[in-house]
């Protein structure tokens, strides 16, 4: 396990997603303080809202205006909340019917404790100080023993001033990420600036980067060999465009590198040679930057050419 | 109608961790048992298909470098399901029975431990009114099972009784990541406890279909799938009745299930609560077998537990101890989606 490499993966992504008309009118709704809900064929009242009917499949347009208090159905009680939960203090999810809705709504409930929930409680919504048109404009319930909204929700128009029409919905998930036993030993042997592939046992080939199986056999590969460090360039292309946040002037070169000894070529970005002047078939060796475990680029090592019947099986 | 049986299943030692090993480390041994079982060589194979989910791992296309494992080069005839392996089984089936193949490699792979699953399974829910509140796979169960035991369908006494039933079951299992007395515990979300929720780990599970003729030659008694089907409830939760699953019911309807009583039943219910509405929806009484590998509750890999389902199944019928089972495989919050099979063995004739 020790010999084992592994780092810390942060997954970050700001999804934009754009509503639809019923979307947008429930969650520009929680930015007014207003809940909508949507009629179906049937004459039922969805809230959430959705634009089609989880029954018909029909287009659903008609919004109607719901009560800010309602119903639990169901809830669980949670002792320790979770990142990015509603609450940071112990609450109860809770399934909401808010009174003139025909179904209910997933939120948090601010309670004092589990004893103090129950399916039929009467509760409210709190709504959040600051409200964007989102989910969260609904910061949670709480316990309310006032008077019940009207059972029959208000028609309403869904119309609002400066509507919300999309969402981001940001999202980050931490892992701890491990290559495993095989790219664990290629990344390893890189920081002593060596390539090392792995040599299936059937067919002889030569992977590298190794991923402890031959794509070819389906069987696991385990002989480490010394590949390199000099190879020959099997293909290649001229980047005309610039990379956001690449500090490498444009045109350059992106190619394929068959390394010395090895049955699978790699990539690299070519340099010390002008662009135009890569060709397929000129020698390389890597450029190693200091402090990195890897190498920078690859530049000519001044050999003749390699002959293209050495590399044509790699191109 | 084509006849197709599975054949051949292997699964891994499920595990909490396994940070020495690749996806594809992890998947040849099943991958080799299965070929082995049936003597079938990699290019032998008529089509490929597999089950696995990026979010696991938080890489893109993180199935391509599974590939490897199967020996993909030459070409061969491959598709991946972001699912369970029990729908890439589906799939596999279909293309079996439309007569593009004769046999089929059906695999699937889950490695839970490099993130908090927990977290990691909200980014499956509805993005707009759901997953900003980020209602993790456990609350969402509770909810359910909440539901139930305000119905009277079930307590918290027999959900303890399901958990201890299917972790002593386990012990027979060498596969199983939970097994024997395993305490309560503390409520994780209440009314779940610790011992009503899954195992959190690695595993991977393969198996083989094969048509006709070719089945009966592969495997000395073969898991003929009878029906297979799967449905889908509404996707918002507060639509739908959570102490019931139609879409089990309806799928186990076309699958035949009802016709002949099962005397097996390999039921994909992580939670305790979960077995609870799949025994209501699907009328299994005391004399249906439920989960004698112990099931989800001892060995939960994401994405390959639905298929283990189909594979315990089968094995059982390899095996000789089951003439006919149903197998469930279910992905989603509280049982959104659910797929039923029937299997059984070549009937004995008098
Ligand atoms: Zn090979």
């Amino acid at each position: 396990m020790t010999d084992v490499l592994s780092a810390p993966l942060v997954v970050e992504f700001p999804f934009t997603r754009s509503l639809g008309p019923v979307q947008s009118a429930f969650l520009t709704g929680l930015r007014e303080r207003t809940v909508l809900g949507v009629r179906t064929d049937e004459g039922t009242v969805l809230v959430p809202p959705v634009e089609y009917d989880p029954v018909t499949a029909n287009e659903l347009r008609e919004l109607v205006e719901v009560a800010a208090t309602g119903t639990v159905t169901t809830w669980a009680w949670n002792p320790s909340p979770r990142r990015n939960q509603p609450l940071g203090t112990p609450f109860a999810w809770v399934l909401v019917r808010l009174d003139g809705a025909d179904t209910a709504l997933l939120h948090a409930l601010d309670a004092p404790g589990p004893d103090a929930v129950h399916a039929g409680m009467r509760v409210r919504i709190r709504w959040a100080a600051t409200r964007t048109g989102a989910i969260t404009d609904i910061a949670c319930f709480e316990p309310y023993d006032g008077a019940a909204g009207p059972d029959e929700p208000a028609p309403h128009d869904g119309e609002f001033t400066d509507p919300v029409t999309g969402i981001v919905a940001a999202a980050r998930l931490d892992y701890v990420h491990s290559p495993g036993r095989a790219q664990s030993a290629y990344l390893k042997a890189l920081a002593g600036h060596r390539t090392v592939g792995e040599r299936c046992p059937a067919c002889r080939k030569v992977y590298v980067p190794p991923r402890g199986a031959c794509p070819t056999c389906g069987i696991a590969t385990a002989e480490q060999v010394e590949v390199g460090p000099r190879g020959t360039v099997t293909t290649f292309c001229i980047v005309n465009i610039k990379a956001k946040n690449l500090d490498i002037e444009v045109p350059y070169v992106y190619a394929h590198i068959a390394l010395d000894g090895a049955d699978l070529a790699l990539h690299g970005r070519i340099a010390g040679i002008p662009y135009d002047q890569v060709r397929m078939g000129l020698r390389v060796e890597p450029v190693w930057a200091e402090g990195t475990a890897h190498p920078d680029h690859y530049r000519p090592t001044g050999e003749p050419d390699a002959d293209y019947d050495t590399y044509k099986e790699l191109v | 109608m084509r006849d197709v049986a599975i054949v051949a299943f292997a699964q891994t030692a499920h595990r909490r961790r396994t940070d020495e090993l690749s996806e594809v480390d992890l998947l040849m041994p099943v991958l080799h048992e299965v070929l082995g079982a049936t003597g079938l060589k990699a290019n032998e194979i008529g089509f490929t298909c597999s089950g696995s989910a990026d979010y696991l791992a938080g890489r893109a296309f993180s199935f391509t470098m599974a590939l490897d494992g199967v020996g993909a080069h030459p070409p061969i005839s491959e598709s991946h399901v972001e699912m369970d392996g029990a729908w890439a089984l589906y799939e596999a089936w279909v293309k079996i029975m439309t007569g593009e193949a004769d046999t089929a490699l059906v695999y699937s792979y889950g490695k839970s431990s490099p993130g908090e699953v927990r977290d990691v399974l909200t980014r499956q829910l509805d993005p707009y009114y759901l997953a900003p509140l980020w209602p993790d796979s456990v609350a969402l169960a509770a909810l359910q099972a909440q539901a139930l035991i305000d119905a009277g369908d079930t307590d918290e006494a027999a959900l303890a009784s399901i958990a201890a039933r299917s972790r002593a079951d386990a012990t027979t299992n060498p596969h199983a990541q939970l097994t024997g007395d395993v305490p309560a515990g503390d409520h994780l979300v209440h009314p779940l406890r610790t011992g009503d929720c899954p195992p959190i780990g690695d595993g991977a599970a393969a198996v083989i279909l094969a048509v006709g003729e070719t089945a009966r030659a592969l495997c000395a008694r073969p898991a003929w799938i009878r029906g297979i089907d799967h449905r889908i409830e509404a996707h918002s939760l507060g639509v739908r009745d959570l102490t019931d699953s139609p879409s089990t019911r309806l799928a186990a309807q076309h699958a035949g299930a009802f016709e002949r009583p099962v005397d097996t039943a390999e039921l994909h219910a992580p939670f305790t609560s979960q077995e609870v509405v799949l025994r209501k929806a699907l009328t299994l009484g005391d004399d249906t077998r439920v989960n004698p590998s112990g099931g989800a509750l001892a060995a939960n890999p994401i994405m390959a537990a639905g298929l283990i389902r189909l594979g315990e199944a089968a094995a059982r019928i390899h095996r000789g101890e089951s003439d006919r089972a149903l197998a469930h495989a279910t992905s989603g919050p509280c049982l959104q989606q659910n797929l039923v099979a029937v299997l059984e063995g070549e009937t004995a004739h008098a």
